[in-house]
């Protein structure tokens, strides 16, 4: 039976049938979807999770990037190398430094240049204490996040220490964008070093802090004790570096096991694990990499060796044909640059492994089965940071 | 002129204004002194500067800000329950605050069964956050509704329990008559005068904790959970109807201060200065306030400092610890009634 219908009926009985769809989804299914952002306090940027809920347990849970997708790897195939530094900055950008210097020493390996010994060192000062900013601020938020609104105060508070230093040093706080190409922008501003020695007792003094106000708080214990276990097959499966595969047991940290041309051979500290793998043990090491770090840049200063920062480079930087692949141990976790170079001015292509990328990816199996309150503990404890994810 | 010349009608205008008038006073304080001056120092920075010297007229910009607010309900919400749930929860915080004794002949309603009544009225909010967490036609206020319709039942077992070895000791449900009970009451059988939170120090200390969940704040702060749920039953208010959360959260955490004072601390009472008149009333208000305070700021302290518990741990800390640790102290508070009188 051929029935007129004008366009306006057709859409309001599609409409119709899609209201009704929508209903019966509501009704039918198990369970229901929630959506965990972009928008929400608890992923610190947009960061999608959709998790599908029965009352409060987790079904499945699936993350969803790109909502900050700034487009770095593509936007360094039409940029010159020096210009690349401004836009890794944005990447990891509570460690910023930390980008920088994986990019500078890939292009350097490619140019076969080397910077000199104290360019060298104060590269390594500032990564250090690039990682100590940024972690200070991890050790203080995982509180917020189970609840405790106090210890992230303190943790802006003595991070101010550290950031003060890297901006007296380079000139940003956040984003120094102050490493080169054979070599760093200027030296050490007078009365750096002994300023940089108060902080780090400051430093430890905030570890100290946090270990007896926070991690020794038995409600704490509780809601971060076998919560999101990671065995060390799984954690080596989807790819985890830095502390989250520390905490796992795998002995694992690029500072230690690779060689670098950044001195962290010449300094003894030690890389720390945890057995258990749970939120516990991630906040555990990240607090002992902290004081590790606090270490590391004191036995720098003490050693720093005297002479010029800057090696001898063209003018205009024009990088030979090759491919080349650096990566270091980052606040977050390995971070690597594969800079394929056909001789311009700029890269041909540059890939720029984050590890927040793959540590986010554990998610979907870390999440199902474990409650809605310690969905949020197993993110923050797994701490990534959404321009390292996005790029 | 008295109060008792006035005729009924008047008096009970009169009670009706004061409680009106007392309960954004009392809510206004708190906020001001706790969450924002006493939080602020606690966490090493200043809190609110500019309004006024040391930014002590900030709660009059935010109250303004909170009236100017356009009301916003969502498109599925159900909206004639959605603007009556924030009523509710004030309404119960309005009633709470009549059955309070500010002094020796000063109290809203000297009801017989005035510790039952306020009980009751507290818990009514229930009711209202639910409605909120139901009427927002959003996920995550119904899981903050759930949630604190959850932790409120199971709160409110330990928070009674404990009252109850207060008022074996009384004899008396009426807070008036549990306050000169106090007066009279002389720990061991020696001369010391001594209110109800040192024989009753267990009872104390359940109540406190019971209070601080019934408030929900951390570590009892999952029906909120900012950093889970946004901001639990409340997400998806604005302006006025979000006030009224906020006044029957904060004007609650001082009514239930005040009772709790009035319970363990004796009130208005101070041992050795007995002034009568309209003067003891005032000073019972003077030191019924400092008591009230006091309490209100461990309240607070222990919320700024502590992460807060998951949902089961909650429930489970309320039925396995709490619950067996009041029926204890009730036990044991019935025979030394009976052994020691």
């Amino acid at each position: 039976m051929a029935v007129n219908v004008t366009d306006r009926q057709r859409s309001a009985y599609i409409a119709a049938q899609a209201a009704d769809a929508r209903v019966n989804v509501e009704l039918e299914a198990e369970g229901m979807t929630l959506n965990i952002g972009p928008q929400h306090p608890a992923t610190h940027g947009t960061l999608r999770i959709v998790v599908r809920l029965d009352g409060e347990q987790v079904l499945w849970a699936e993350p969803v990037a790109g909502y900050m997708h700034r487009g770095y790897e593509k936007l360094t195939e039409v940029r010159t190398y020096p210009q690349i530094t401004t836009l890794v900055n944005r990447i990891d950008w509570l460690g910023s430094f930390c980008n920088e210097v994986p990019f500078i020493l890939a292009a350097e390996k490619l140019m076969d240049v080397e910077a000199p010994p104290r360019a060298q060192w104060i590269r390594c000062i500032l990564f250090e204490l690039g990682r100590i900013a940024n972690l200070i601020l991890f050790l203080g938020d995982m509180g917020v996040q189970l609840g405790a609104l106090t210890p992230v105060f303190f943790a802006f508070r003595d991070r101010e220490h550290v950031l003060n230093l890297i901006e007296s040093a380079t000139g940003g706080r956040f984003h120094p964008n102050f490493d080169r190409i054979g070599g760093l922008k200027e030296d050490f501003p007078k009365g750096w070093i002994d300023e940089t020695k108060g902080v780090l007792k400051k430093v430890v003094g905030f570890c100290d802090e946090i270990e007896t106000l926070l991690m020794g708080n038995e409600i704490f214990e509780r809601r971060t004790r076998g919560i999101g276990v990671i065995p060390p097959h799984v954690a080596m499966e989807y790819g985890l570096s830095g502390a989250n595969a520390r905490a796992s047991g795998i002995d694992f940290d690029l500072r230690r096991d690779e060689a670098s041309p950044l001195p962290w051979d010449k300094c003894d500290f030690k890389v720390w694990t945890h057995p258990d793998g749970d939120s516990f043990a991630r906040y555990w090491v990240r607090l002992q990499e902290v004081r590790e770090s606090a270490k590391i840049v004191r036995q720098l200063l003490e050693g720093i060796p005297s002479g010029a920062i800057q090696a001898k480079v063209p003018r205009i930087i024009k990088v030979p044909a090759g491919e080349a692949w650096v990566h270091t141990e980052n606040p977050l976790g390995e971070m690597g640059y594969y800079v394929v170079s056909q001789g311009g001015l700029g890269p041909f292509r540059c890939k720029i492994r984050t590890p927040s990328f793959s540590n986010v990816s554990i998610t979907p199996w870390l999440l199902r089965g474990v409650f809605v309150p310690d969905v949020i503990t197993i993110l923050a404890s797994l701490y990534f940071i959404l321009g390292d994810i996005d790029r | 002129m008295t109060l008792a010349t006035v005729p009924y009608w008047g008096q009970t205008l009169i009670k009706v204004l004061l409680v009106l008038i007392a309960v954004p006073t009392a809510t206004a304080l708190i906020v001001q002194t706790f969450l924002f001056k006493v939080m602020a120092h606690m966490q090493s920075r200043l809190g609110p500067m500019e309004a006024g010297p040391h930014g002590s007229l900030q709660l009059m910009a935010d109250g303004g800000k909170f009236l100017q607010k356009e009301l916003i309900a969502p498109a599925r919400a159900d909206k004639k329950v959605f603007v009556l749930a924030p009523v509710i929860v004030l309404i119960s915080t309005f009633m709470l605050y009549v059955v309070i004794p500010i002094g020796p002949g000063a109290i809203g309603e000297d009801l017989d069964t005035g510790i039952f009544f306020a009980l009751a009225v507290s818990s009514l909010s229930v009711i209202g956050i639910l409605a909120a967490g139901w009427a927002s036609a959003n996920k995550f206020s119904l899981i903050g509704g759930l949630r604190a319709a959850g932790q409120l039942i199971a709160y409110e077992l330990p928070l009674v329990l404990a009252v109850v070895g207060v008022v074996m000791m009384a004899g008396t449900l009426s807070l008036q008559g549990i306050i000169h009970a106090q007066t009279h009451f002389h720990l061991f059988g020696t001369d010391l005068v001594a209110p109800f939170a040192l024989p009753q120090f267990v009872g104390f200390v359940l109540f406190l904790i019971a209070a601080q969940a019934e408030l929900t704040q951390t570590p009892f702060d999952m029906p909120i959970a900012e950093s889970e749920l946004v901001a639990g039953y409340q997400t998806e208010y604005s302006g006025l109807l979000f006030l009224f959360f906020y006044i029957g959260e904060f004007g609650t955490a001082f009514g239930l201060s005040a009772i709790a004072a009035t319970l363990f601390l004796g009130g208005w009472w101070v041992p050795f200065y007995h002034p009568t008149g309209l003067w003891g009333d005032l000073f019972g208000f003077g030191v019924l306030f400092a008591k009230t305070m006091g309490i209100a700021f461990l309240i607070f302290w222990i919320r700024f400092t502590y992460p807060r518990f998951r949902e089961d741990q909650l429930q489970a800390f309320a039925w396995k610890v709490l619950i067996p640790v009041a029926l204890v102290n009730v036990l044991a508070t019935a025979v030394f009634k009976v052994v020691i009188g």
